[in-house]
């Protein structure tokens, strides 16, 4: 802080070009300290033993390696690629072998770590193929940009913003301007190659004229730099293109070097806030990047290696390098001749814009103009900051007409919306607020973080928008395919409604004499019900036989007209008249019939539990056959019980009348005399039923009676069938006559009841008829098989008729069919 | 007295055609909605969470501006709640913890060898942030994932972690100088104390 403005001083004599110049806003004058490291030419440092090279020496994306560890890898050979339009690749700066490709720190304000290519030289330091370009002319300006995106050309000034970025304008160009302003103290690294590859700069300008297609190129240079100058003025004149090129140089003043700020002091034209130069028509590059954009035409050679100044009081030989990028800090420190004891402070970049190095094993990259060992009487520790005075010092420095303390009160405060009204965005970060600020107060600092802030928050904002609009985009997603499901099943519901109601419909024009199906299976359910609730007072018995419910029938009936009796009886002996005797007797009788009614049920209940099963096959069984007579025989027993009971009333009512010389008493007796009668007779079949005979009852009648009707109605069909057969013409008529005369035989020997059928009745009934359906049954199906046989002949016939090909084929399914077809008629033959 | 009668005709004249004017405005340039409820939902992060206790951002929104106090976005954190409190005039309230505590950013990670396809985080997602579909491995996109964590409670085999978002060079900044670097005493003073 203490060093004399040497520099200044001696550049003020100078002579002035003469051009025209405008003033910059504000700045400042900083001690320079420039003159320690311009005593000595660039020098090229020895072979580092390994080189770093981070993914990310640009703004804009990081580069994407396109090597593997171990991979063997020759100078200038790309080792990573561009990933997007703001962005460049990386080239290896020697031959050697990747080591590693992992996170290694790398020179960042924030001392982080990033993904790192490191490369161990194997000391050959020999060349890929280079292409070099002749005559740049004769190449389409696209694509040299596109070679010099390629070469990995970005901004050597410190902002490392890509070349071919800048070179790829929106709206033409008119002005290119070449920044050797160089403005930072202790920096010379642009003053050196000035002086050293003037040459390189000016072709290098030609080229970026010629692919920007503007009419002039300035090249400025505070007036700090006389020997630049003076180089740069030969090297113009010697060139082919020299009055186009103009250096242009202007009064030293911090931060001139600033891209705004250069244009307008050359130009006296002001980038509006929020516009790019480019806007104004004009493109600023750094003469270092002139120089690679030079190397990269000219040569075919890649950005790999820049000049850095390797300064500050630490040092023991400070000076201008040629450093290959990647090369450890440390490496260039030793090579620089470091005192580690004196030590204090390790800057990269500028002391008014560059930051601290947290340790020595940080690669030197692109944009990496500087590296300051400073002692720690350089660069002492910040003055605790004071409370703001509101001098307007500040206000006053400033290169882009802030206004810093109104910044500083509203970053203080995070107002961020007056920071954004107060244009912080123009604020280039140069340092010249703080530089003056009595009150040492770290305004770039505060700057700096609020920045940050807003473009977090502003970053959250723009996710948290997109988020609501991926959300809304969901919900109406949801919305609408919860709508096409609903759709749909209303549709659903709708079809099957309609296919309802149209089946409905069919149905009863079919058939409107068939009950309906749910009407139907309703009733059957309601007769289930009632069958069921009739059942579960006697779970025993779920299923009584029509025997059984005979008999219980008549118990109820018997056990009814016994409460009567008894019922009348009691009226009578209170009333003391009619004939108690009688009725007694009566009551008596109906008890015991009763009594025996109840025997008789239990017993069939018990004896018969499978019968409930299967009534119809028990009659074909013996078994069954004397549990039938049994019950005849006790059926018998009942009604003659009965007409016994009833002439006894018989007999008693003629008795009454007789007494009371009614007129009803002739009626009477012939009631009493036919009761009598059948009681007699069936008293009469009792007997026989119990000595075994089979007697001829009501049941075989009506046995009779049944397959009387059974074999007309075979007859009937057989007839129908004979006419059927008569009219297809069919040869089996014979066997169909046959057939009729046995059913006519049979039905008249039911008619005419002879003993013969009656025996058969018990066994014949139940054998003749299933024997019959039997046999019709058989005939049925063959004759289908023959009607079969014979479709099948027709067919194959037909087929024979139309097919002129595969006859061979056919005429054997013919033939097949043919004998299936007389197989078939045989065998109906046979059967009937 | 005629004076009297054409200034009220004139008076009745121009109440009449400000009413037209006013009237046909109501109806011309009529405003759907609470044009509020969107500036507040503007302000909340959006991540559907749910933490708050209400369905989405959108119906915390119109909590907030039917009453509900607005401390209650965790994701939202501070700065939300201050920026709410700002634009409703109201005096900013510290987080209410009940809702859970300010976490820094998260994102969603699914461990893809742990995966086997339910797509049941896919369904449990607000923005649609995975991608998947059924017995196919999952994944997160991370730049539309809002750190809800909605995803990670119906995953059946607990393969998705929550992530904190690392700070890297590109999205590292710079920190406000620390209150402290700034003491009420003027520095003369100070050296005086300190030695």
């Amino acid at each position: 802080m203490n060093l004399p403005l040497r520099d200044i001083t001696e550049s003020r004599h100078m002579p002035e070009v003469k051009v025209r110049v405008w003033p910059l806003t504000g700045g400042i004058h900083p001690e320079e300290n420039k003159r320690q490291s311009t005593s000595v030419p660039i020098k090229s440092v020895p072979m580092p033993d390994k080189l770093i090279l981070p993914l990310s020496q640009h703004a804009g994306s990081p580069a994407e390696p396109i090597v593997a560890v171990g991979d063997r890898v020759l100078k200038g050979q790309m080792i990573a690629r561009a990933t997007g339009f703001v962005s460049v690749p990386v080239h290896a700066p020697t031959s050697g072998t990747v080591s590693a490709i992992s996170s290694e720190a790398i020179p960042h304000p924030s001392g982080m770590h990033d993904e790192c290519i490191t490369l161990i030289p194997d000391g050959k330091d020999q060349w890929c193929q280079l292409q070099p370009i002749n005559d740049y002319k004769s190449v389409e300006p696209s694509t040299l940009v596109e070679l010099i995106r390629q070469s990995g050309i970005a901004g050597m000034g410190g902002a490392g913003f890509p070349a071919a970025v800048k070179l790829s304008p929106r709206s033409p160009i008119h002005t290119l301007i070449l920044n050797g302003t160089e403005c930072e103290p202790y920096i010379t690294a642009d003053d050196m190659l000035m002086r050293e590859r003037a040459d390189s700069i000016v072709t290098g300008a030609e080229i970026l004229q010629h692919l920007l297609t503007s009419e002039r190129c300035l090249i400025g240079i505070e007036d700090n730099k006389p020997e630049a100058i003076e180089a740069l003025k030969k090297a113009v004149a010697q060139s082919s293109n020299g009055h186009q090129i103009k250096v242009v140089v202007f009064p030293t003043k911090y931060p001139s070097g600033g891209e705004k700020q250069l244009i307008q002091i050359l130009t006296g034209l002001e980038v509006p806030s929020g516009k790019l130069p480019s806007d104004l028509g004009i493109a600023v590059q750094n003469v270092g990047t002139a120089v690679a954009v030079c190397d990269a035409v000219q040569h075919g050679k890649p950005l790999i290696s820049r000049i850095t100044t390797m300064t500050g009081e630490a040092l023991s030989k400070p000076g201008n390098l040629e450093v290959l990028l990647g090369t450890p800090a440390r490496h260039l420190l030793s090579a620089a001749g470091i005192n580690d004891r004196q030590l204090d402070a390790l800057i990269m970049g500028g002391p008014m814009m560059g930051f601290t190095l947290n340790g020595q094993d940080v690669p030197v990259i692109k944009t990496s103009n500087c590296l300051i060992a400073g002692t720690r009487g350089e660069f002492p520790p910040a003055m605790p900051a004071q409370a703001c005075i509101r001098c307007g010092m500040c206000a006053e420095a400033c290169p882009s007409s802030l206004l810093p303390q109104q910044l500083y009160w509203h970053a203080k405060s995070e107002n961020h919306e007056q920071l954004k009204h107060h244009n912080l965005f123009d604020c280039i970060e140069c340092g010249a607020c703080s530089y003056v600020c009595p009150s040492s107060i770290p305004l770039v600092q505060y700057y700096r973080a609020s920045k940050g802030e807003i473009r977090a928050q502003e970053a959250r904002h723009a996710k948290a928008e997109r988020s609501r609009v991926r959300y809304e985009h969901r919900q109406t997603r949801l919305e609408r395919e919860q709508a096409e499901k609903e759709a749909k099943r209303k549709a659903n519901a709708e079809r099957a409604a309609r296919l309802k109601a149209e089946k409905a419909a069919s149905s009863n024009k079919e058939s409107s004499a068939v009950p309906d199906p749910v009407q139907a299976a309703i009733e059957r359910a309601k007769a289930k019900k009632v069958a069921a609730s009739t059942t579960t007072n006697k779970p025993a018995k779920t299923t009584l036989s029509a025997d059984q419910k005979e008999l219980r029938i008549q118990l109820s009936l018997a056990s009814a007209q016994l409460k009567k009796t008894r019922r009348a009886l009691t009226q009578a002996q209170e009333k003391g008249e009619g004939d108690i005797d009688k009725l007694s007797a009566d009551v008596s009788m109906l008890e015991a019939q009763v009594a025996k009614l109840q025997k008789e049920f239990e017993t069939a209940a018990v004896s018969e539990p499978s019968a409930i099963e299967q009534p119809s096959a028990i009659r074909q069984q013996p078994r069954a056959e004397k549990n039938l007579d049994n019950e005849a025989a006790k059926k018998l027993k009942i009604e003659s019980a009965m007409a016994k009971a009833a002439l006894k009333k018989a007999e008693r009512a003629l008795a009454t009348a007789l007494e009371e010389g009614s007129s009803e008493t002739e009626a009477l007796r012939d009631a009493v005399e036919e009761y009598r009668q059948k009681a007699d007779s069936l008293t009469k079949e009792l007997v026989d039923a119990n000595t075994g005979k089979p007697a001829k009852s009501s049941a075989d009648d009506k046995k009779l009676k049944v397959e009387q009707a059974m074999a007309k109605a075979a007859l009937k069909k057989a007839e129908r069938e004979m006419t059927k057969a008569q009219e297809l013409g069919s040869d089996d008529t014979l066997s169909l006559q046959d057939k009729i005369d046995e059913c006519r035989k049979k039905l008249e020997q039911l008619e005419s009841g002879k003993p013969s059928v009656a025996d058969n009745a018990t066994g014949a009934t139940s054998s003749s008829y299933p024997v019959k359906t039997e046999t019709s049954d058989d005939l049925k199906k063959l004759k289908i098989e023959n009607a079969m046989a014979r479709a099948a002949l027709k067919k194959a016939q037909r087929a024979l008729d139309n097919a002129e090909g595969d006859t061979q084929a056919l005429e054997a399914a013919l033939t097949k069919a043919q004998t299936k077809a007389a197989e078939a008629e045989n065998a109906l033959a046979a059967a009937s | 007295m005629e004076i009297v009668i054409f200034a009220i005709i004139a008076l009745l004249a121009l109440a009449l055609v400000f009413g037209a004017i006013l009237g046909f405005a109501s109806v011309r340039f009529k405003v759907e909605g609470n044009p509020i409820i969107d500036q507040v939902n503007e302000l909340l992060p959006q991540t559907q969470c749910g933490q708050c206790g209400f369905p989405g951002c959108r119906p915390y929104a119109e909590a907030i501006v039917s009453g509900e106090p607005i401390n209650r976005c965790p994701p939202g954190g501070q700065s939300t709640i201050n920026a709410l409190a700002d634009l409703l005039d109201v005096e900013p309230e510290p987080l209410d913890e009940e809702h859970g505590a300010e976490k820094p950013p998260m994102v969603a990670y699914i461990r893809e060898d742990e995966c086997i396809g339910c797509t049941k985080c896919l369904q449990a997602c607000p923005v649609d942030a995975i991608l998947g579909a059924a017995r196919q491995m999952h994944t997160v996109m991370k730049d539309e994932c809002t750190g809800c964590d909605l995803c990670v409670e119906p995953c059946p085999v607990d393969c998705i972690d929550m992530v904190a978002i690392e700070t890297t060079p590109h999205t590292w900044s710079w920190t406000l100088p620390s209150r402290e670097a700034e003491p009420g005493l003027i520095a003369t003073d100070m050296r005086g104390q300190t030695v």
